[in-house]
């Protein structure tokens, strides 16, 4: 135990804390919609983020980029960035979509029982986290430099960076997108309709289907940037980061209340901070064990999550 | 609504199926007097025996020994993964929860082994690999309350991921504490299983497998032997009970909480002991051998073998470690075949699980489980 490393950089770790949980709040998104509308934990999301990754990192290259090029100026900045953006965003989003059409709609018909949908998920999941591992030889893949990360003001002792800004903007702008879309759009009450309870949702004129996808299209969007800001942040990626990264936003969403949007996103911020604390108090390696523990503990005492779970009264 | 899924239902798929035997070569079995089916399964047991000879049976012998691996090797891991499998189906085929750090279990056995009995440990207590099994079966039993006692009282989905966490967290603490666990470095020179023959050579030596493989089918006996009474006790009906419908189990004066921790209890000590087994055969036990994906793996074994049901758990364990042993040394795409294993079983869990949910020898009940909740359906 390290207290004087922990209090001498106190501020430091806060705000690396905030700029990660602000990517591990987006990615935690996806696992909220579909557990509050599915009641089922999506293992397979965490490889929706894994595509996305990739995707953006294979169209770079394409456009001459790897991670030995040199770090473009502001306009080519924001070029590649909304391009990287659209494209993860769109393969992350029909991962998502097919996912949901090929492994877990025959079971759906099928009624069958929720530890099926559970184990469906997890072969979906490792399926395609090793078919990425195999594709890429299991080697770290570089990520080319796109912005020159340089402290922009400091708070009281931690420096905060352009990159940092950059990605908890980002994350809050696509989090009130979505908020909105969920609460003030007819599509959005189609969600939340199906959420409270799927049979009068039906009964009522929703296509539950239609929903289902739209849902697991929304998670993917979301896990696209968060993919994109992941790049930018950790400038490496491997096939099984966003297995374990998945685990650690699906602490975030439970955290907060699995099923609550904005749960999700508290939930994200308390455990990146949470885990930077861990992390300079007892190493690095152990950041995830802080996390599983904080989980536990907090499911113990609190089985609903800090702001409670429920996708049908996002509002709270 | 483009299709009618709601086709009158024929006499049969509406009439009971409880009662009579079932179709098929498990329906004939049970149709045999006693001892003829006592006969057939100690023909098996003797051909479970006899399977390191296999490469001498001529014209099928040869297809079925691995070329990349030596036969007795992977035979070996054949009895490990089986015992894995017949452990975790305890959990998630007879209680139905998901548990997704399994190899946690198997990882206390091995580590307890290693530290009790191998010269690099700081306890320097260098037992015989004997007597650590007591040991390191109480452990994992430890470890599997300790685990379950906070997290049985949560929601079923809760526990895939906490459990998943578990695995996790033992494997960070072995590769971060380079002087307790040893992360990679690991620990050499675990003690190999007590005998000797008349000539002084080892039973248990380091060239041949085989007795490994028998003491292996041994241990598996034991433990399906101990399984099945206690699937046919109190405490197997009341996991029965669970895995329907825990809510109304509970009703009915089902302590599932603690029937639950039985579960959690029985599986880690079954897992404990592979890992036992595992580290008295390998001599080598490091953090790598822990992974996340293992855990995936034996779970895959369950299901398409048929959770719920020992014979189908013991086909599944069989072929998550035979089929990519067997696949070793063939080349793909220039890289060895048994590189997608985990690839493969990915994709077989979701084929499985869309075509064939109870397995490949399912478990009567389990399927008849299914059967209902399909027709229960609301029509989409």
């Amino acid at each position: 135990m390290n207290f004087s490393n922990l209090f001498s950089q106190f501020g430091e770790l806060t705000v690396t804390g905030l700029a990660q949980g602000a990517i591990i709040a987006l990615f935690a998104l996806g696992y909220t919609l579909v557990y509050g509308v599915l009641r089922l934990i999506n293992f397979a999301h965490s490889e929706v983020f894994t595509v996305g990754a990739f995707t953006a990192v294979l169209t770079w290259g394409a456009f001459g980029l790897d991670q030995d090029s040199r770090t473009p100026g502001l306009g080519g900045f924001v070029g590649y960035l909304l391009i990287g953006l659209l494209v993860a965003a769109a393969a992350s989003a029909a991962t998502a979509v097919v996912i949901e059409l090929v492994a877990y709609r025959p079971l759906r018909r099928r009624n069958a029982p929720p530890l099926a949908f559970l184990i469906t998920a997890i072969g979906a999941s490792i399926a395609i986290s090793e078919f990425v591992g195999v594709l890429t030889h299991r080697n770290n893949k570089g990520v080319p430099r796109l912005l020159t990360q340089e402290p922009v003001f400091r708070i009281a002792d931690g420096r905060v960076t352009n990159l940092q800004i950059l990605i908890v903007v980002v994350a809050l702008a696509m989090m009130i997108g979505l908020d909105f879309f969920i609460n003030r759009t007819r599509l959005g009450r189609g969600i939340r309709a199906v959420s409270q309870n799927p049979d009068s949702a039906a009964l009522m004129g929703v296509n539950k289907n239609r929903v289902i996808s739209l849902v697991f299209l929304l998670g993917g969007l979301m896990a696209g940037v968060a993919a994109i800001m992941y790049l930018l942040k950790i400038g490496n990626v491997r096939y099984d980061n966003g297995l374990y990264l998945g685990v650690e936003a699906f602490s975030a969403a439970v955290l907060g209340g699995i099923g609550n949007l904005r749960g999700a996103l508290l939930g994200g911020f308390v455990l990146g901070v949470f885990e930077n604390y861990v992390s300079g108090l007892f190493g690095t390696q152990w950041h995830s064990v802080g996390a599983f523990v904080l989980l536990v503990v907090l499911l113990m005492f609190r089985p609903t999550g800090l702001l409670g779970e429920s996708l049908g009264r996002a509002r709270a | 609504m483009t299709t009618t899924a709601d086709t009158p239902q024929t006499p049969e798929a509406t009439a009971p199926s409880q009662g009579k035997p079932g179709g098929g070569l498990r329906g004939r079995l049970d149709s045999l007097p006693k001892p003829v089916r006592w006969a057939v399964l100690a023909l098996l047991v003797a051909g479970a025996y006899l399977l390191p000879y296999a490469a001498d049976v001529p014209v099928l012998g040869p297809q079925l020994v691995t070329e990349g691996i030596d036969w007795a090797s992977a035979l070996f891991n054949v009895s490990y993964f089986v015992l894995l499998a017949l452990g975790l189906n305890v959990v998630v085929g007879f209680a139905g929860l998901l548990d997704l750090g399994y190899v946690g279990f198997y990882a206390v056995g091995a580590y307890t082994v290693a530290l009790l009995a191998s010269g690099d440990s700081v306890f320097g207590t260098k037992w015989t690999w004997l007597a650590t099994i007591p040991i390191a079966i109480a452990i994992a039993l430890f470890s599997g309350l300790i685990l379950g006692w906070p997290t049985l009282r949560l929601r079923g989905d809760y526990l895939a991921i906490v459990t998943l966490g578990f695995a996790e967290i033992i494997r960070i603490t072995a590769d971060s504490t380079p002087d307790f666990l040893r992360g990679d470095q690991g620990f050499t020179g675990i003690p190999h299983p007590p005998g000797t023959f008349s000539d002084g050579t080892p039973v248990f030596g380091v060239r041949d497998a085989t007795p490994y493989f028998w003491l292996g089918v041994t241990i598996i006996i034991i433990v399906v032997l101990a399984l099945r009474n206690l699937e046919r006790s109190r405490v197997g009906r009341s996991w029965l009970a669970i895995r329907e419908d825990e809510e109304a189990a509970e009703v009915m004066g089902v302590r599932t909480v603690k029937y639950k921790l039985w579960a959690f209890a029985i599986g880690a000590c079954v897992g404990g002991l592979g890992g036992v087994l595992f580290a008295g055969q390998n001599g080598f036990v490091n953090s790598a051998m822990f992974q996340l994906q293992l855990s995936i793996l034996v779970l895959a074994g369950v299901v398409m073998g048929g959770s719920g049901n020992m014979a189908g758990a013991i086909l599944g364990g069989a072929l998550i470690s035979y089929i990519p042993d067997r696949l070793r040394g063939t080349q793909i795409l220039d890289r060895d075949a048994y590189e997608y294993r985990y690839l493969l079983f990915g994709v077989i869990i979701i084929l499985i699980m869309i075509f064939r949910p109870q397995g490949l020898i399912p478990s009567r009940r389990r399927a008849l489980e299914l059967k209902d909740r399909a027709r229960e359906v609301a029509p989409q």
